[in-house]
């Protein structure tokens, strides 16, 4: 017997365990890593997931200020140097001086900050004769003139000497006389001149054009010419005048373009007119138009390349207006849109320097920010009680000054960065400058400062959609009817090779095929233009073919491949056709096309681009195949098998299971396959870049090339100013492609969950 | 007939044909880079042909080497202005690299066969590679030393003497070069630290007798390096005037006699006397020039060197960024995160974001780390090098960044499905035996899922190796003039511009001024950026498919 009392009566053994502190210790120390392991990863992982909402977040903040008005905040007013009251006023560059010329023939450079007097000059004017009128010409020469009751005129210019002596910005003013101190006369009768109009043309020898009103109701123009005295230095000028048809009532403003060409007139009676002035000897009244029923002209001006007219009236309706050729090909004013109206009407129309904008200020005191492409009003907002007597806008357009009736200026903060976008302008029809019609374009910018920006997303979107749909016509039919075979008739073994090889494709890189699109197959298409068209039809007929003949092969040959391995067979079949067509490629063109089937698409008037939408969607199409295939072949693989083999016991034949059961049961799998296929061919940059030439036009003409969104972003990003209206316009381009790929994944991913969850229950 | 259709049979011919396209266009593609990328570096042989002018019946000679030929239909070749005879469909036309583009103005150029007579290969025709003006194709006449003849190419004496001033020339070469780099770039480096501080202490403002005294120390330093210079300079020039000191004259086929001299020589061979193996020897050391030297003359000559050494740099340091961060946010959402519908829109969210074009993450990196964070960066850290932006360009570690960005949810998808495999038995015996959760997660799950990991990180890299568009927006250049990587501190210069075999293509490709002279190269870099992807993705897949094994078994 043994004796169970002895043993558990013999003393405790010491535990082995470490002492109740030291348990406790480690405990703690287990308890906090476990702790701190849980808040770093819960850390960690917001982290990231915050990081990548950053993303959208980000982009929003950048594109936001695009669809922002504008804001003009007041800064200081004081009363106006100078004499009552003021004929013209500007701002210089750096905004710390402004110009006033009165109506005493005195110029007053002041300080914007306190209305302090910096320097003043005087345009002289013939003994006796006294100021009668005013113009100026397009604001970036700034060339103006003062007009006397003799019929003489004297111009004048503002120049800006900017030194920097002990670091510090010094702005020296100046008044210059590029055509001579004396003044010119310009009606030969000596009649005063009560309206006028003058440009100067900057490019090339220096001349200028001056159109007149006399009293005695003629219109009278001069065009000068300088010449420099190599010896001298001295300037001489040359004037050639001339006249201009009489019209029926007394212009209220006339204007006259850079080119020296076209002059309109607004008169009284709320008409425009435009005389053509190509022809110096014999100008031409060629159009007279109402500008509105009911309404009168109370200012106009040209936007910045003297092309646009900006009407105003004494309704406070805006509109412009520029020449369009008709269909009888005569130019013609034509009135392209309307702006915002005011309240009143309009008193002073101040176009911006280097956009298409312009600032209006109306008789209650109210002033406008509009902008001429997009049609935008970005603000309107009462300033002071009585009319807008003048304003002036800075050449950067950061500062906004008004003056009001009783001589009072106030100087006001601008902020006005992006106008030139707009909904419509981005997306629907807008009538440039110079077109004939309302069009789509997209063309962002060009070398000289009166460019009109063409930022329409059309053509972009279009050429974004063509070549995806061009990809996708090319790789749908090859990647689902390959993922069918694959997952449901290929042999196990083939599939093993088959299945790696096609994901090796899903990851080469898509600067590769996009190179060998356009240095190889761009060029080869071209060359063989015959064998790519024979290949897309003769390819399936020769499949066919050769299964209508493996029928009749002896039997033995055909036991000794056993179903499953069609795509095998077919191989050397591929091979051959394809080889033997593009051998035959060259016969084929002396034959039917006379040699070059290239120029027999050009004799009958198709277009053909070396680089098109056919090479894209090829290529493309090669890169978007991994990605249909893969995820459409594991729907139809994952069908149970059950279903399956339930339709072929009742009978049904391989094709006719794929058909009434395979497909319908992973037709949710196939779309997501094509949703996110398509979503990389949205999205694909370097294909498109290198395979075509980039010129965003708006057809679907398969030999045409396209520009997309990505590749656009990709082209123009690098080049574009920070922060500038192109630079957000192109963050928009990757918003909008961003939240379009990531719908289109969304739907994708959430129907194939649901499908993953129905195969489970089934 | 009618029964065979209604079978089905026909149709799934034509499905398994669908699967026999796109393999014959994959295998034909990698084929087609292949053959073009490798045929590239053979020593062709040089031919000589006499070609008569179809408008003035002149016969003048060519020699160089026969890169392709085409055949064309008689149309075409008429537009281009060859009267081709009536009767005569086709045409063969062959593409001459001729060289001596200083000489004839341009390299390539096409002769119809029907304007050619026999082509022969001339025993002892030169191929001469040069550092400018590319090949230089003709037969030896001389070697000079100072302007004066010392030995005939008839000379028996001749070939060795050639080699050795040859060689001569080369290493003098190397040594300039060398000091150039090292020594130069060394002193550079140290003047602009210098101005550096200068501009430091005035932006500051801080005490003047304290600044003045740096100052004077400074200048020291900047005339000790000046000095420095000086001799450095000399050294150069030296090297300079010995190595210009032998000169090769050759004859062209033309009979032109030109004078080229060895400075400007980098190798010359002889291929048509070359035997099978002497070529093979060539072929291989011509690779491996290829992969381990700089690119010259626009990119169009040269080796791709910096390219692939930019391409690993950039990678290595996004995996050190992406490893991590994808990782803890994989296990957050399978380990950590409340199964509820906002995780499941997390994660469908950051699944989502793999299929985001690449350019947006491009633009999101240019926009947010490079304007913003870097320029942020440069006004607190680099003030004194302002203007000119240190941080605030695009750069390697912006590149980096961006990538990482990009392939974060390739890491997490992938690391989130090793996580799930992982059967639950595994994790309830760890917990059940009293292991915290921390404890469970990572010495039991975080082990086993590391196959996973791994995978995610190899297909992140294969991902990242092949991007190039959002690259060109924010850090790669066409041609940078350093490493990224070099002796001076810090050593890794995460600031510095990258060059990237992608963009070597784009910019090679499409932007060289020598179309036909870089189209090989294209190839050839295409073939090794190729064969980086497709081993990084057979090792991807070959892992994963281990991994599915490994756990089929276990959870069985």
């Amino acid at each position: 017997m043994t004796d169970f009392t002895a043993s558990s009566l013999r003393p405790k053994r010491e535990s082995r365990l470490p002492s109740a502190e030291l348990r406790a210790k480690r405990r703690r120390i287990r308890m906090f890593k476990n702790g701190f392991s849980r808040w770093g990863i819960t850390a960690a992982g917001f982290g990231v997931v915050l990081s990548l909402a950053t993303i959208f977040i980000y982009l929003f903040y950048e594109v936001m200020p695009i669809f922002k008005g504008a804001e003009v905040t007041h800064e200081v007013t004081f009363q106006l140097p100078g004499e009552s009251p003021s004929l013209h006023l500007t701002i210089e560059r750096y905004q710390e001086l402004g110009l006033n010329f009165d109506a005493s023939g005195q110029v007053t450079f002041f300080e914007l900050e306190s209305g302090s007097v910096r320097y003043q000059d005087r345009v002289t004017a013939n003994d006796g004769a006294s100021i009668s009128t005013f113009a100026k010409a397009e604001d970036i020469g700034g060339l103006v003139g003062f007009a006397y009751n003799d019929g003489s005129v004297n111009l004048a210019r503002a120049e800006y000497a900017v030194t920097f002596p002990d670091d510090q910005r010094l702005i020296t003013p100046s008044l210059a006389r590029p055509y001579g101190r004396e003044p010119i006369q310009l009606d030969p009768e000596g009649q005063a001149i009560t309206q006028m109009a003058i440009q100067e043309n900057t490019r090339g020898a220096r001349s200028a054009i001056l159109v007149g009103y006399t009293r005695d109701e003629r219109y009278v123009t001069a065009r000068l010419t300088t010449r420099e005295n190599l010896f001298t230095g001295d300037v001489e000028t040359q004037v050639t005048k001339g006249v201009l048809p009489a019209l029926p009532a007394a212009p209220v403003s006339i204007l006259v373009d850079k080119d020296m060409r076209s002059v309109f007139v607004a008169d009284t009676a709320g008409y425009l007119h435009y005389i053509d002035i190509r022809n110096p000897r014999e100008p031409e009244l060629v159009h007279s138009i109402r500008a509105a029923e009911g309404e009168y002209i109370t200012a106009m001006d040209f936007l910045v390349g003297s092309v646009s007219i900006i009407v105003g009236t004494d309704k406070g309706t805006l509109s412009q207006w520029f020449l369009v050729r008709d269909d009888e090909n005569n130019r013609v004013l034509v009135r392209i849109r309307d702006f915002k109206s005011h309240q009143a009407a309009i008193t002073h129309i101040a176009p911006e320097h280097t956009r298409k904008g312009f600032i209006v200020g109306d008789a209650q005191g109210t002033i406008g920010v509009h902008y001429g492409t997009s049609a935008r009003t970005l603000l309107q907002q009462q300033l002071q009680d009585g009319p807008v007597q003048s304003l002036a806008l800075s050449p950067v357009n950061r500062r906004l000054i008004v003056l009001d009736e009783a001589n009072n200026l106030q100087v006001n903060e601008l902020w006005n960065r992006h106008p030139q976008i707009s909904f419509s302008a981005m997306w629907n029809k807008v009538w440039y400058e110079g077109r004939s019609d309302p069009e789509y374009i997209w063309q962002s910018s060009s070398a000289s400062d009166e460019f009109e920006s063409k930022f329409s997303l059309v053509p972009l979107s279009i050429g974004t959609l063509k070549a995806a749909f061009f990809a996708m016509l090319f790789a749908m039919p090859l990647a689902i009817m390959g993922a069918i075979y694959t997952a449901y008739f290929m042999t196990p073994k083939l599939r093993g090779m088959v299945k790696p090889t096609i994901e090796i494709m899903e990851a080469l890189p898509t600067v590769i095929l996009g190179f060998l699109a356009g240095l190889w197959l761009a060029p080869f298409m071209e060359n063989n233009l015959p064998a790519v068209f024979s290949l897309l039809i003769g390819m399936p007929i020769v499949m066919l073919l050769m299964a209508f003949l493996w029928r009749y092969l002896p039997a033995m040959l055909r036991n000794r491949v056993p179903d499953g391995w069609e795509a095998a067979i077919l191989v050397p079949v591929v091979l051959v056709f394809g080889w033997s067509m593009v051998t035959l490629s060259p016969y084929v063109e002396i034959w039917f096309f006379d040699g070059s089937m290239r120029q027999w698409f050009t004799d009958n008037g198709i277009t053909y681009d070396q680089r098109n939408a056919m090479v894209v969607g090829v290529a493309m199409g090669f890169a978007v195949i991994p990605t249909i295939y893969s995820i459409a072949e594991d729907a139809v693989f994952n069908v149970p098998r059950h279903l399956t083999q339930g339709s072929l016991a009742l009978g049904a034949t391989p094709w006719q299971t794929v058909l009434g059961v395979v497909i319908p049961t992973a037709s949710p799998g196939i779309f997501s396959a094509i949703m996110i296929g398509f979503g990389r061919a949205v999205g694909e940059t370097m294909i498109v870049l290198m395979a075509t030439g980039n010129s965003p036009i708006v057809n679907f003409n398969i030999f045409e090339g396209m520009r997309t969104l990505s590749a656009n972003i990709a082209v123009e990003l690098p080049e574009t100013a920070v922060g500038s209206t192109h630079f957000r316009i192109l963050f928009l381009a990757a918003l909008v492609l961003l939240t379009f790929t990531f719908i289109l994944n969304t739907i994708a991913e959430v129907v194939r969950q649901r499908l993953r969850k129905r195969y489970s229950s089934l | 007939m009618k029964q065979w259709f209604r079978s089905g049979t026909p149709w799934i011919w034509l499905t398994g044909g669908a699967v026999t396209i796109s393999i014959v266009m994959v295998v034909g593609l990698l084929s087609l880079i292949a053959v073009r990328g490798l045929s590239h570096f053979w020593p062709g042989n040089v031919a000589e042909v006499e070609i008569t002018n179809f408008r003035t019946g002149e016969v003048s000679s060519v020699m160089g080497e026969i890169v392709r030929s085409e055949t064309i239909t008689a149309t075409l070749a008429r537009e281009g202005g060859n009267p081709i005879d009536e009767g005569q469909d086709l045409v063969t036309r062959y593409l001459f690299k001729q060289g001596n583009r200083d000489q004839l103005g341009t390299d390539f150029v096409w002769h119809f066969g029907n304007t050619m007579e026999t082509v022969n290969y001339p025993q002892g025709a030169f191929v001469v590679e040069r550092r400018e003006w590319g090949n230089f194709y003709g037969f030896p006449v001389a070697l000079m030393t100072d302007g004066l003849i010392t030995v005939t190419a008839d000379d028996e004496a001749f070939p060795a003497q050639l080699s050795v001033a040859l060689e001569r020339a080369i290493s003098r070469a190397n040594e300039q070069r060398q000091i150039e780099r090292r020594e130069v770039g060394r002193i550079n480096t140290a003047m602009e630290r210098i101005r550096l501080e200068l501009r430091g202490m005035e932006l500051q403002g801080s005490d003047e007798a304290q600044v003045a005294a740096r100052r004077a120390e400074l200048e020291q330093q900047t005339a000790a390096l000046d000095a420095e210079y000086d001799v450095l300079r000399q050294q150069m020039d030296a090297l300079q005037q010995e190595r210009r000191r032998d000169a090769l004259v050759m004859r062209m086929t033309d009979g032109r006699e030109v004078t080229l001299n060895l400075s400007t020589i980098i190798a010359i061979t002889q291929p048509n006397d070359m035997s099978l193996m002497a070529k093979f020897g060539q072929y291989f050391a011509k690779i491996w020039e290829f992969l381990t030297t700089e690119p010259r003359e626009a990119n169009t000559e040269g080796g791709i060197f910096p390219a692939i050494f930019g391409t690993i740099t950039m990678v290595f340091i996004m995996s050190i960024m992406v490893t991590p961060f994808g990782i803890l946010a994989a296990i957050y959402l399978r380990e950590y995160a409340k199964q509820g519908p906002l995780t499941r829109i997390i994660r469908i969210s950051v699944y989502n974001l793999a299929g985001v074009p690449s350019i947006v993450f491009g633009v999101f990196g240019l926009g947010f780390f490079v304007y913003f964070l870097g320029g942020n960066i440069d006004r607190i850290f680099y003030e004194a090098a302002l203007p000119s932006p240190t941080y605030g360009t695009p750069g390697l570690f912006w590149a980096s960044l961006t990538l990482a960005l990009l392939t974060l949810p390739v890491v997490i998808v992938s690391t989130e499905e090793g996580l799930a495999r992982i059967p639950s038995t595994v994790r309830q015996g760890s917990l059940a035996l009293g292991a915290t959760k921390s404890e469970t997660l990572w010495r039991v799950v975080v082990p086993l899922a590391t196959p996973g990991m791994m995978t995610g990180l190899i297909l992140a890299i294969a991902r990242a190796a092949g991007e190039v568009a959002p690259l060109m927006l924010v850090g790669v250049v066409k041609l940078a003039p350093n490493l990224p990587v070099d002796g001076e501190f810090p050593f890794i210069h995460l600031e510095r511009k990258i060059m990237h075999l992608g963009f070597h293509i784009f910019d090679v490709g499409f932007q060289s001024p020598n179309v036909e002279a870089s189209r090989p190269l294209v190839y050839a870099t295409a073939l090794v950026l190729v064969l980086l992807i497709v081993m990084l993705n057979l090792t991807a897949i070959s892992i994963r498919n281990r991994l599915r094994e490994k756990y089929r078994s276990d959870s069985d």
